[in-house]
């Protein structure tokens, strides 16, 4: 951690660079522009601010530059191998290197007629119609989803035509490479009336890199539509990461979002969706893994805001080491969302005295005739559970890594793709005691 | 195999067990009975090698060894097996996962390889349809969801899979109906082995009809007050636990 303090009042921006996707264009550079209003008018948040208690981001100021690339960095070699390894499995694979797509490194084979898998940056600088609001100011949920807008790089669009199925997962790649940047993906999905889609986000960094990562995507479900969207953070233990996974939902439309949050020094998830028609389908799901002085912050929100819809959340932490731990889910049941069926649990296990969790269910009720429910544990491993493996032979560190396993699993089996399952599945256990031994077994 | 000799031991303060003194045989079937709250469960979990108990007096041998100085997995190596009263849930672990690990735990102790994959499949799935279980219970959750019965006949299974020297059964008749209490009895009777002890924790003598033992013991208050042959379950049955706590037993049972 040897970036100076000054490092970045010396990148401090005071423009926004010439270098960015589609500054030639009037809507473009306008949005940009106001979104770097905002910014400047606030500047990276406090723990003055209700929203942000529990977690200080100005250490993010003081250690990156907020500063993008100017130009793509080549691809670390572990970046090529790890690409290549993914592309054999997924079919539709996009990489980006610090928030540049990277041709040589993406494989987006054929895609079904109805859709269409882009570069952010080309739909920009091209003269392709993107609509205006895929840079919108509706997605701004946090300060960061501003300064995002100011100066997203690239990302991924993924755009479904109605009744379109996409049978393999999109998959992005987003690597992290080099010390000190700062990384600026922003995606766009829109799943057409009737289509069906999974997409991936993987957020990897080599191990000690520091940089910063603030990402946002933006989906859109028309009705009957489905999205299956899985984000796995595995950044290096000195990366910041901030994003945003903001939905937006019309009627008998199914959104299921999954968060693993395994590596960074310090992670903030924003994930929304706003229910906007009757019978929508909204689950998240999460699963933050911490040890060391890692800090990970998940705050949900699910707007309810027409009759008959479901959600269900569930979150689970193992946190080990001084780590900590923030769940905040906001539930809003609107006036006439009646017979809303809302669900939200959260659970944590403290594997030792200086870890910490602050967890926080949120309900706000306007509406009548609504089931919500909500709960939330912080507790340990149980004494009778570890007697029953120990007492049919299971020496005491497996049984506690059996157990610890088990408690994610029921997180992980809700991954509908099956190659991600197994690659979160192992990546857990690689940080369990004997977990080689049980990933052997499986 | 296995030697009590005078052990005293209680939890938090409250004496359990005051004064146990029992000897099993290899090739024996032993019957432990007595009223609810005599300490069955604590003797039985104590052989086991739960935690957090106190023994204040007395020893206990298994085959040469010092057990209570054992901790829980090292027993369940050397061959003890408790089938428990109320079987854990462990939610997120399947059932074959959960018996694949804890055989090979105990493959291993014996200096014996760990079994394949297919070889594991085909033993766990002979003995599941000795014991009429359901295959669609491997893949779930160890005992989450189980019924009653089927939680009993899963402790049942593990003790057929692991094969233990010792086995100790708590109240795995409790909570069956008739026909998976035949189930499970045949299940018992098919281990029965010169090398092999049993002992039968119940609170009724029902299960005896169907395992019949060589020794029955009563256990009342935390301690060994009578010990016979088969027919003292029967004879309990009719009279009830009333009667031999009124015996006044002056000291240990023969
Ligand atoms: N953890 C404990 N703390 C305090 N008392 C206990 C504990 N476990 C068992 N006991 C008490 O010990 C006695 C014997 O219990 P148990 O061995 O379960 O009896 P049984 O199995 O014969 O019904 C009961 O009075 C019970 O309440
Ligand atoms: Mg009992």
């Amino acid at each position: 951690m040897n970036i100076q303090l000054e490092s970045w009042e010396h990148m401090a921006l005071e423009q926004i660079p010439q270098f960015l996707a589609g500054s030639g264009v009037p809507w473009v550079s306008q949005a940009r522009q106001s979104a770097f209003e905002r910014y400047k008018a606030h500047g990276l948040p406090t723990r003055r601010e209700e929203e942000w208690k529990y977690t200080d981001v100005t250490q993010i100021g003081k250690r990156a530059s907020l500063a993008p690339d100017s130009i793509p960095p080549d691809p670390p070699s572990e970046a090529a191998l790890f690409s290549w390894a993914l592309a054999q499995e997924h079919p539709h694979l996009m990489v980006f290197v610090n928030g540049y797509y990277s041709d040589g490194l993406s494989a987006i084979g054929e895609m079904p007629d109805g859709a269409r898998l882009e570069s952010l940056a080309e739909l920009l600088d091209g003269t392709a119609e993107l609509s205006s609001e895929s840079l919108d100011a509706s997605h701004e949920h946090t300060i960061f989803g501003a300064l995002n807008t100011a100066l997203a790089t690239d990302g991924a669009v993924l755009h479904l035509a109605a009744g379109t199925v996409l049978q393999d997962p999109v998959y992005l790649l987003f690597i992290a490479s080099g010390h000190g940047t700062a990384i600026y993906p922003r995606n766009l999905i829109v799943v057409g009336e009737g289509a069906r889609a999974t997409v991936i986000e993987h957020y990897f960094g080599m191990i000690d890199a520091h940089h910063f990562t603030d990402t946002l995507t933006q989906i859109k479900l028309a009705a009957g539509a489905e999205l299956q969207h899985c984000k796995l953070l595995q950044e290096g233990n000195a990366s910041f990461h901030v994003a945003g996974i903001h939905a937006e939902q019309a009627a008998h439309s199914r959104f299921g979002s999954q968060s693993f949050a395994l590596g960074s020094r310090l992670a903030r998830n924003d994930i929304t969706s706003r229910l906007n028609g009757p019978e929508c389908q909204c689950e998240f799901d999460g699963l933050y893994l911490l040890d060391g002085k890692q800090h990970v912050d998940h705050h949900t929100r699910i707007d309810h805001l027409a009759p008959s819809c479901t959600s269900r959340e569930y979150y689970r932490g193992i946190l080990d080491g001084e780590s900590h731990g923030v769940f905040n889910g906001k539930v809003i049941v609107h006036p006439h969302a009646i017979k809303t069926d809302a669900h939200q649990s959260n659970r944590n296990l403290l594997l030792s005295r200086e870890a910490e969790v602050d967890t926080k269910p949120q309900l706000e009720i306007f509406a009548d005739d609504v089931r919500c429910t909500h709960g939330a544990t912080v507790g340990q491993l149980d004494d009778d559970s570890l007697f029953y493996l120990r007492s049919r032979g299971i020496d005491a560190d497996s049984a506690h890594s059996l157990l610890l396993y088990g408690f994610a699993n029921d997180i992980i089996a809700r991954v509908a793709d099956p190659g991600m399952r197994t690659r979160i599945e192992h990546l857990v256990l690689d940080r369990l005691p004997q977990g080689e031994q049980i990933k052997e077994l499986l | 195999m296995l030697s009590i000799m005078n052990l005293h031991a209680g939890i938090n303060g409250k004496d359990i067990l005051r004064g146990i003194d029992l000897e099993v045989r290899a090739g024996e079937v032993h019957a432990i009975m007595g009223p609810n709250g005599s300490g069955k469960s604590t003797l039985a979990q104590l052989l086991a090698g739960r935690d957090g108990y106190q023994v204040t007096a007395g020893s206990v041998r298994y085959l040469e060894q010092d057990l209570l100085t054992m901790p829980a997995e090292e027993r369940a190596r050397a061959g003890i097996f408790l089938a428990f009263q109320y079987p854990v849930e462990i939610p997120g672990v399947s059932n074959a996962l959960f018996l694949k690990t804890a055989l090979n735990s105990i493959r291993k102790q014996q200096g014996l390889s760990e079994l394949d994959a297919m070889d594991f499949l085909q033993l766990l799935r002979d003995k599941m349809k000795l014991l009429r279980m359901d295959e669609l219970l491997l893949p779930r959750a160890v005992n989450e969801g189980f019924s009653g019965g089927e939680k009993k006949r899963n402790e049942v299974l593990q003790m057929a899979v692991l094969e233990p020297k010792l086995a100790i059964l708590d109240e795995t008749d409790s909570g069956l109906d008739i026909d998976a209490l035949k189930i499970v009895a045949d299940g018992v009777n098919g281990m029965r082995d010169p090398q092999r002890a049993i002992v039968l924790v119940t609170h009724y003598q029902r299960l005896l009809e169907f395992i019949v033992p060589d020794v029955v013991h009563v256990l009342s208050q935390g301690r060994i007050v009578r010990s016979g042959k088969a027919d003292l379950a029967r004879e309990l049955e009719q009279r009830g636990y009333g009667w031999v706590e009124e015996q006044h037993p002056a000291r240990k049972a023969a």
